[in-house]
């Protein structure tokens, strides 16, 4: 969800991705009660020293046969807990349960280990599987030297080495000992796709059993002896302090152990709090609702939602910043034979992982351990240190199961205010959000609003196209700008720079929004909400010159020939092209941006005041599909986020404050609401690319494409009431 | 703070707490069962389903004093990975879970369903599934691993007669 452009803080976090480094160390592993692999233990190593080889940080064999896979990676839902080890184990010629999945604590050696911008298995594919191929070599090698043969007589296969002409074989644990002495290759041989095992083939999550039984630890499961739960009471309105407060009746209150001022680092800004510490978590919830206290709610206390919109529409009038442009637009705009103008209104939206924030933490001296769902635990480890002034390595950092992320566990306040008590303390604390104070406290998407523009020739040919995004910028709430009139995100422009539409006289405008509130990266970032406007003014455009939107679409699509045989897929898997049902109507949108490419087309009938989605079809390009069951998985999940997100609730602000805060205003979409999905993955044999978030932007336009083609009816705002149009 | 008895999947526990705390946070810390699972404390999104006499409650409401002496089962009393439920084998068999915070309370609400309706209609996982909620958007796998659980049952009730 942290896209590789917005800011140089986020390229780095992304260049950083570990190359193979070459060790034979043997390291203390931590199966931090995560790891769920199958282990063939044989006993047969009764009485012998443990010997263990490190190919890579991410592959361990031993000489028991034991065969490690490290994933380190968080799990937060995406499936890499498999897909990472899953690509090794490709390379290195085993099963999945033939090794013992582990989840890896924060180690540098281990490099990149954030979860973002649906980068794992793109970033890490060509690592990952040299990793395991030259843990192949190296025992292949292993085996010509224990039969004194010659190496190319030898393969690997099922987590045994073959001598070809003889048969005779030896298990990988076997050669271990003789595979150490010999140098890890530098390039090793990959694998042809077309001998490929694993990786294209559905299979079956290993950490999906630990999920059905209860037995799987998220960061909110975690505790140690002697720890105390914390509650904290927040701030109302953003970058409020407290003046003073009164803990008379809490400190009454039985189990009831400390009452503190809370600071919550996130990023640039730091939030104040006062918290309760207790032995249980209800005692400290009780105790916090005793609280009095007086907040000097400062300069922030009339930010509502009417004025921003209010004020985003006014700057929609500006030019802002000129991000992209191509000839001459307003030239073309004027002479343009019809012309077509509308605006687009997307909300902000709360991240709401199912798992409220939260984190244990002991720091003791100048040591600290962390147990957290986070999914950038390489910067967990730095943050802090930074944050106590320690050295990294002085912070252990578990990496527990993550009950969903969507971009929120990129923000690493619910630890640094964790460590802030603990440390005040003296003792463990495990600090548990709210559902309120997670859904109110931000950060949130930025709401965004698209000015659009289109003029056509006489011949009903696009030959002008502008699209104003007025947006605020992540990167400013969370980090500043260091030139103040560069406060722009660049960020609020991916997907339009992809946009496949060739069209002669085209600008982009990125206007700069200020926003006083902490804005953050949610899945799919920007373009959860200006593909909305986009692709619902394509469609626009389409229909203003009696055009098929679908071949509208292709036509316009110059020289991006992956997006056009993505959408030439989508036509035909979705049956575009066949006639419909009377009542029926149906709508496409698809979208290209850091994250990968998909798209969808949804269908619609009309009801007594609204529509009915009947069923959504969607296609996604993401290259080598290492999972496809998994691919689905995340497509699906993308598109009933982005169903969510254009039918249900907008988070608003009124006094500084969001007024939504719990799912009974903040609404999800729910089992009895969500349409059948069927995806489709274009066949490919180009490296895999993200999955995680390309289902969820074109969702919503397609949809709303649809209830124009059923009911005339044009949305341009959303969220939209899908049984009452209006 | 009142000693209450809870008998917790088959096994009588009994707990010195407030009474009013809710079963969820006794259950999770009192008890140290972490399976069922915090999510919103207003019995909107289900994530702290769990049985009481066999009926699915929403255990974030509930005091523990109102339980007392009463038959509670939890995600950790339905099955285990060497002997799964049957929705709980239809779970893996589907892939349904991806972050797998909200699936203890799906799967107990699946449970109760099947319990008092072995084939459910779509119309009846509708009314049965609504108040659990999933932001990984695993509704679509979740009613067809209820299906595919629903014929498990009929296959395990025709083997054992």
């Amino acid at each position: 969800m942290k896209p590789q452009s917005s800011s140089s803080m986020n390229r780095r976090a992304f260049l950083k991705a570990g190359s193979l480094t070459v060790s034979s160390l043997v390291i203390g592993v931590n199966s931090a009660e995560a790891g769920t692999g199958l282990v063939n233990l044989s006993e047969q190593m009764a009485g012998k020293a443990l010997v263990s080889l490190e190919v890579s940080p991410l592959v361990i064999l031993e000489n028991t046969g034991k065969i490690i896979l490290m994933a380190h990676k968080p799990e937060i839902g995406q499936g890499t807990f498999q897909s990472m080890p899953l690509i090794v184990a490709e390379e290195l010629e085993v099963s999945l349960d033939q090794v013992e999945i582990r989840q890896a604590m924060a180690d540098k050696k281990f490099g990149n280990m954030g979860v973002g911008g649906s980068y794992s298995v793109r970033g890490e594919w060509a690592n990952l599987r040299k990793a395991g191929a030259a843990a192949r070599e190296m025992l292949t090698q292993a085996a010509a030297k224990t039969w004194n043969v010659p190496v190319d007589e030898c393969y690997a296969k099922d987590g045994k080495i073959f001598h070809k002409p003889s048969g005779k074989s030896l298990p990988y644990g076997a050669l271990t000992e003789i595979a150490k002495t010999i140098d890890v290759p530098k390039e090793p041989k990959l694998k042809d796709a077309k001998d490929f095992r694993l990786v294209g083939k559905p299979s079956k999550r290993p950490d999906i059993p630990a999920k059905v039984t209860g037995r799987a630890k998220f960061g909110i499961d975690a505790e140690v002896p002697g720890m105390l739960y914390a509650s904290v009471e927040r701030a109302p309105v953003m970058q409020a302090t407290v003046k003073s407060f009164d803990d008379t009746a809490t400190r009454k209150m039985p189990g009831v152990r400390h009452v503190l001022k809370a600071e919550r680092k996130m990023y640039k800004n730091t939030f104040q709090g006062v918290a309760v510490l207790a032995d249980s978590y209800w005692a400290a919830l009780q105790g916090r609702r005793a609280l009095k206290i007086d907040w000097d709610n400062g300069p922030h206390a009339a930010f509502n939602s009417t004025d921003i919109t209010t004020r985003f529409k006014e700057l929609a009038k500006t030019d802002g910043h000129v991000d992209t442009s191509k000839g001459n637009f307003d030239e073309a705009f004027a002479g343009a034979a019809r012309k077509l103008e509308a605006e687009y209104e997307l909300p902000f939206a709360a991240h709401a992982p199912m798992e409220p924030q939260n984190c244990l933490a002991s720091v003791k001296g100048d040591t600290v351990e962390i147990w957290t769902s986070t999914q950038l635990p390489d910067d967990v480890q730095k943050e802090t240190a930074k944050y106590l002034a320690i050295p990294p390595e002085n912070v252990t950092v578990h990496v527990m199961f993550v009950g969903g992320g969507f971009g929120r566990r990129l923000f690493l306040d619910q630890v640094m205010e964790a460590v802030y008590l603990s440390k005040q303390v003296g003792r463990p604390v495990k600090v548990v959000w709210t559902r309120e104070d997670d859904m109110a406290g931000g950060p949130f998407r930025p709401a965004t609003y698209s000015l659009l523009r289109a003029g056509f020739d006489a011949a009903n040919t696009p030959v002008a196209f502008q699209h104003k995004v007025v947006a605020p910028s992540i990167n400013d709430t969370q980090f500043g700008s260091k030139d103040p009139a560069k406060r722009q995100d660049d960020g609020a422009m991916e997907g339009l720079k992809e946009a496949p539409y060739e069209i002669p006289n085209l600008t982009y405008n990125n206007i700069f929004a200020d926003v006083p509130v902490p804005m953050g990266w949610w899945r799919a970032v920007y373009s959860a909400t200006t593909c909305f406007a986009h692709e619902s003014f394509v469609d626009e455009m389409a229909h203003a010159v009696g055009q098929d939107p679908l071949a509208f679409r292709l036509n316009l699509i110059g020289k991006n020939v992956r997006m056009k045989n993505l959408l030439r897929f989508l036509r035909d898997q979705s049956g575009w092209e066949k006639p419909l049902p009377a009542g029926w109507g149906k709508g496409v949108a698809f979208w290209q941006f850091f994250a990968g490419q998909a798209g969808h087309v949804v269908y619609v009938s009309k009801t007594d005041k609204g529509v009915k989605i009947e069923k959504i079809i969607a296609a996604v390009d993401c290259g080598t599909a290492v999972n496809p069951d998994n691919v689905r998985s995340q497509i699906e999940g993308g598109t009933v986020m982005g169903l969510t997100a254009a039918l249900k609730s907008a988070l608003t602000f009124d006094e500084g404050r969001a007024r939504q805060t719990n799912f009974h205003d903040y609404q999800m979409l729910r089992l009895n609401e969500t349409p059948p999905i069927e995806v489709h993955i274009l066949p490919s044999s180009e490296s895999p690319i993200g999955v995680g978030e390309p289902g969820l932007p074109p969702a919503a336009p397609a949809l709303a494409n649809a209830v124009f083609a059923a009911t005339g009816k044009r949305i341009r705002k959303l969220p939209f009431d899908i049984n009452d149009l209006g | 703070m009142a000693v209450i008895s809870l008998i917790i999947n088959g096994k009588k526990r009994t707990i010195n707490t407030d009474p009013q705390m809710p079963l969820l946070w006794a259950v999770r810390d009192v008890v140290g069962l972490k399976g069922t699972k915090f999510g919103c404390g207003m019995a909107q999104c289900g994530a702290c389903t769990v049985h009481l006499n066999g009926k699915p409650i929403r255990s974030c409401i509930t005091p523990v004093s109102s339980v007392a002496n009463k038959k509670i089962t939890t995600i950790e009393g339905v099955g285990s990975e060497t002997r799964l439920h049957p929705v709980q084998q239809a779970w893996i068999e589907e892939q349904v879970p991806q972050c797998g915070y909200c699936q203890s309370g799906q799967i107990m609400s699946a449970v109760a369903l099947l319990k008092t309706n072995p084939d459910p209609t779509d119309a009846e996982i509708d009314q049965a599934m609504s108040g659990n909620i999933c932001r990984c958007g695993t509704y679509n796998r979740v009613r067809k691993a209820i299906h595919r659980a629903s014929d498990l049952l009929k296959e395990t009730a025709l083997t054992t007669k």
